[in-house]
């Protein structure tokens, strides 16, 4: 990590700063759709919305999409595959919240290792992530449980910071050195009293979060109850819709598909969801998760337990997306409190 | 980082057996990749798994059940049973399928020398053992005393009946088979597998046993093992699940937080018994 440079952006600034970053990125940003916030492409800065919370769905849709085309092929009297540009443009996500930057870290991991799946990842390397500091979290956010911050930069290459006239700018990566050094000129140097409205903001936003996730020993106290009456109680609850593993930043399960049409076709990736039965459906009729009992189990361990034992990370950021959209209220904070009082 | 893993290989159906017809039949298909160079560069181990894809069709992952000791070729033993098994059953030799792999870990061939070796298969669980058995016989004098246990529910319901006979004729390992209930003219056991297996009784000294069949005949092939005397770590098996990357990134094949994919297929009774998850 190099050392961070500490400076700040004139509000009126940040038009310029972002045309000039619209010349050379294709840029996506928060972009109110009909009263959904989503990250979208945009060609002016007018397009913007940055008075949002989150976005609805998460931005790791950006980089892993819910449909791919890994192939296309073409059949007839010869098979002939035809391979997909992996090559990527220049992209800027301008306004991604520290939770979602956290996320595609954990994503990482899962696209990284022994086989490398170029599509995320020359995506993920053709990214400048310049994160935007919550100053308003929503009612169901708690990043603070995992030692995450409102305004933590750790995950970004530059972090903005809204401090009222100016934004205050971390520029956390040599990627954001590298975006910045053409701005120069728009940018000041942070002042005493910046760095202590920063400090303001930043705390007045952690002690906003009221909701709080005990995840102490949960790898542990999982371990010791797979078999506990507390995912039956959940299950009962679940109408295994799978809202919350579509706009989880940092599920990536996903389906292969072939699609046809005569003789032209093309293998698709599309995400799936653990919480569908057909999902681990055999062929030959077995169903190694047959109920939602199997299939909620599954998602809360592989979340808090599988994960943390395979990358060394618990894969929630706490950005309370899955609680907000839940149709019947299941609460992951409420689950996995609940887990850890439970008696085994 | 611009290698795509999830595009398959050309390889053309060099040939097609038919090793049970019937209801559920199974086919072995040979598959002989369609570029010389990939073709002698494709090295794998018993118990490793392929990717196999019929355009159109879809994926599925098999274990490999020809031995690596036969090179310039692979072998899937296929049963229709689902869309992609369904339609490769309807190909012909000279097709154009898809292969990628080798994927997930193997039989440890190497650690094993100098044991003697059961097998106990059931149905088209023979496949992955298939592969295990020819490699160890093509390298007999590095194993000790072998035996195969195989069943399935009719005489004609048993897979690679024309190698079994072959290996019946040998008088270095011992073949034991059996069907599920009685016929006219099968003069071997008649009974489950694992039954078989207790009159087979191999001794657990030194050796290892390798186990692949239908999930409840696992089960009790395990019990019967523990019961004879074999410990946690001299039992394996190689497992299945649905399957869509082979490469652990989609999800779906997890027991625990073990992917069958890429940590397995072939896991100890040992490791197996210490996972937490849904099989």
């Amino acid at each position: 990590m190099t050392t961070m440079e500490k400076l700040v952006l004139p509000k009126l600034g940040i038009r310029k700063l972002i045309i000039g970053m619209l010349a050379e990125h294709r840029f996506f940003g928060p972009v109110d759709d009909d009263g959904a916030t989503l990250f979208k492409q945009i060609k002016d800065p007018a397009e913007l919305d940055l008075t949002f919370t989150n976005s609805t769905v998460p931005p790791k849709a950006l980089l892993f999409k819910q449909t791919e085309t890994l192939f296309k092929f073409s059949l007839g009297r010869s098979v002939k595959i035809d391979p997909v540009d992996i090559t990527n443009e220049r992209t800027i996500i301008f306004g991604i919240r520290p939770c979602d930057a956290k996320s595609l870290a954990i994503l990482d991991q899962v696209f990284k290792g022994d086989y490398e799946d170029p599509f995320y990842l020359t995506r993920r390397k053709n990214t400048v992530l310049i994160g935007l500091s919550c100053t308003q979290p929503g009612v169901n956010c708690f990043c603070t449980s995992f030692k995450d911050g409102p305004a933590s930069s750790e995950n970004v290459d530059v972090l903005l910071t809204d401090i009222g006239e100016k934004y205050y700018v971390e520029v956390r990566s040599d990627k954001g050195k590298h975006l910045i050094a053409s701005m120069k000129e728009l940018l000041r140097s942070a002042k005493a009293e910046d760095e202590n409205n920063v400090t303001y903001v930043e705390e007045k936003a952690i002690a906003a979060i009221t909701r709080n996730m005990n995840i102490e020993g949960m790898v542990n106290k999982l371990d010791k109850m797979f078999e506990n009456s507390l995912w039956k109680t959940i299950a009962m609850k679940c109408l295994g819709c799978g809202v919350c593993t579509y706009l989880c930043p940092t599920c990536n399960c996903f389906d292969i598909q072939d699609e046809t049409a005569l003789e032209k076709g093309a293998r698709v990736r599309v995400w799936d969801s653990c919480m569908y039965p057909e999902y681990t459906l055999q062929a030959s009729g077995h169903n190694p998760r047959p109920e939602r009992v199997n299939r909620i189990r599954n998602r809360v361990y592989h979340k808090f337990n599988y994960c943390p034992k395979n990358y060394g990370v618990t894969a929630c950021v706490g950005c309370g997306r899955c609680i907000d959209n839940c149709p019947v209220n299941i609460d992951i904070i409420d689950v996995i409190n609940k887990a850890g009082e439970a008696k085994v | 980082m611009n290698v795509n893993p999830y595009q398959p290989l050309l390889a053309t159906i060099d040939e097609i057996r038919l090793e049970v017809a019937g209801e559920r039949p199974i086919k072995t298909l040979k598959l002989v990749l369609q570029e010389e160079d990939l073709r002698k560069r494709f090295s794998y181990l018993p118990g490793q798994c392929v990717m196999v894809s019929l355009f159109g069709a879809g994926e599925c992952f098999f274990a490999i059940s020809s031995s690596p000791t036969q090179k310039g070729y692979i072998e899937v033993s296929v049963m229709k049973l689902g869309k992609v098994t369904s339609a490769l059953h309807e190909c012909e030799p000279g097709d154009v399928i898809g292969v990628r792999g080798p994927y997930g870990n193997s039989f440890d061939v190497d650690a094993w020398q100098g044991k003697n070796m059961v097998f106990i298969g059931g149905g088209i669980g023979q496949a992955p053992l298939r592969s295990l058995i020819n490699y160890i016989v093509e390298n007999r004098k590095k194993y000790g005393k072998i035996d195969v246990v195989y069943g399935a529910r009719t005489s004609e319901d048993l897979c690679f009946k024309k190698e079994l006979s072959e290996l019946e004729k040998r008088d270095d390992l011992g073949v034991h088979l059996s069907i599920d209930v009685e016929e006219e003219g099968w003069k071997k056991f008649v009974g489950f597998v694992p039954d078989n297996l207790l009159q087979v009784k191999p001794s657990p000294k030194n050796t290892i046993a390798v186990t692949c069949g239908p999930p409840i005949m696992i089960k009790f092939v395990i019990q019967n093992l523990l019961k004879l005397g074999f410990t946690e770590e001299q039992i394996f098996t190689t497992l299945e699940m649905r399957m869509k990357c082979g490469i652990g990134k989609c999800g779906r094949c997890n027991i625990g937080n073990l992917f069958v994919c890429k940590d397995g297929p072939v896991f100890s009774y040992k490791q197996l018994k210490n996972i937490q998850g849904e099989m």
